[in-house]
């Protein structure tokens, strides 16, 4: 046995504890919110796209930075999962913003079915926020995914 | 304007996907700056900018002040037969920009 700990030893040993807790929970909170937020921003833009069509949110991945210190320029990674054809392809995937002046930012569109999909851009971002992206198949389904990211510096704003 | 550099393989595969990278020098003025006296610096970015391949469009994107300046874009074409790939965008004061890269299929 240890010899019993001086009184400021002890309450260090718990501070530390209480940490190793919180470590292990942050990435289990963060499951669970991801689970419950699958839920889409009501941007007009956004609902007349899908026009009452509810997106599936596996195959398609959006990937971006958690933390953009500059919005003027952030990097986008969409990618989707195949086989394409012959099966239904992809026939545009749309980006949309929650916070910036104009929400549908841009669409990405294949005239002839591609083999496959991975595409990198640069958006602007105004301030924090959850990124959407959309694909619409050539059977009408719908797949969606997101990012959330953090602005430090925010892009698209007036005179800076 | 019309100032762009184009990136993609030296050699492709029949029948698999390339990659394709291109970087445009626009300035892509969203609207919302104004200039030293107050007045409002007009919009102007790429509306649309498409690719073909041999003549067929083969990507093509609908762009917004949502796209960061000297817009770069990566992308993927299946190759097909040895050709070309042409770049076009046009932006909001109708001055349009074109690139060329050749493709190499074996």
């Amino acid at each position: 046995m240890r010899p019993s700990l001086p009184p400021e030893r002890n309450a260090r040993r718990q501070l530390l504890r209480g940490a190793a807790a919180l470590a292990l929970a942050a990435p289990l909170a963060g499951l669970a919110s991801r689970a419950a937020a699958q839920t889409l921003p009501d941007l007009p833009a956004l609902t007349a796209l899908l026009g009452g069509r509810v997106p599936r949110w596996d195959r398609l991945r959006l990937e971006m930075p958690l933390f953009a210190d500059n919005g003027q320029a952030v990097p986008i990674h969409l990618a989707m999962a195949g086989p394409f054809a012959p099966g239904p392809t992809v026939q545009a995937i749309h980006l949309f913003s929650e916070r910036n002046p104009v929400p549908d930012m841009v669409v990405f569109e294949f005239p002839t079915p591609p083999l496959k999909v991975e595409i990198d851009s640069r958006v602007r971002l105004a301030g924090a926020q959850r990124v959407i992206a959309i694909a619409v198949m050539s059977d009408g389904a719908t797949f969606a995914a997101r990012a959330d990211v953090e602005v430090t510096i925010a892009g698209c704003l007036d005179a800076s | 304007m019309a100032d762009s550099r184009v990136n993609v393989p030296a050699e492709c595969r029949r029948g698999e996907p390339f990659e394709v990278r291109i970087s445009i020098r626009h300035a892509m003025e969203t609207g919302y700056r104004t200039d030293a006296v107050g007045k409002t610096i007009p919009r102007d970015v790429i509306r649309r900018f498409t690719c073909r391949y041999n003549g067929d469009p083969v990507f093509a994107v609908r762009m917004t002040q949502g796209i960061a300046a000297n817009p770069y874009l990566r992308f993927f074409v299946t190759a097909r037969e040895s050709g070309t790939l042409d770049f076009e965008w046009i932006d909001d004061e109708g001055l349009r920009g074109t690139a060329q890269a050749t493709v190499n299929v074996s």
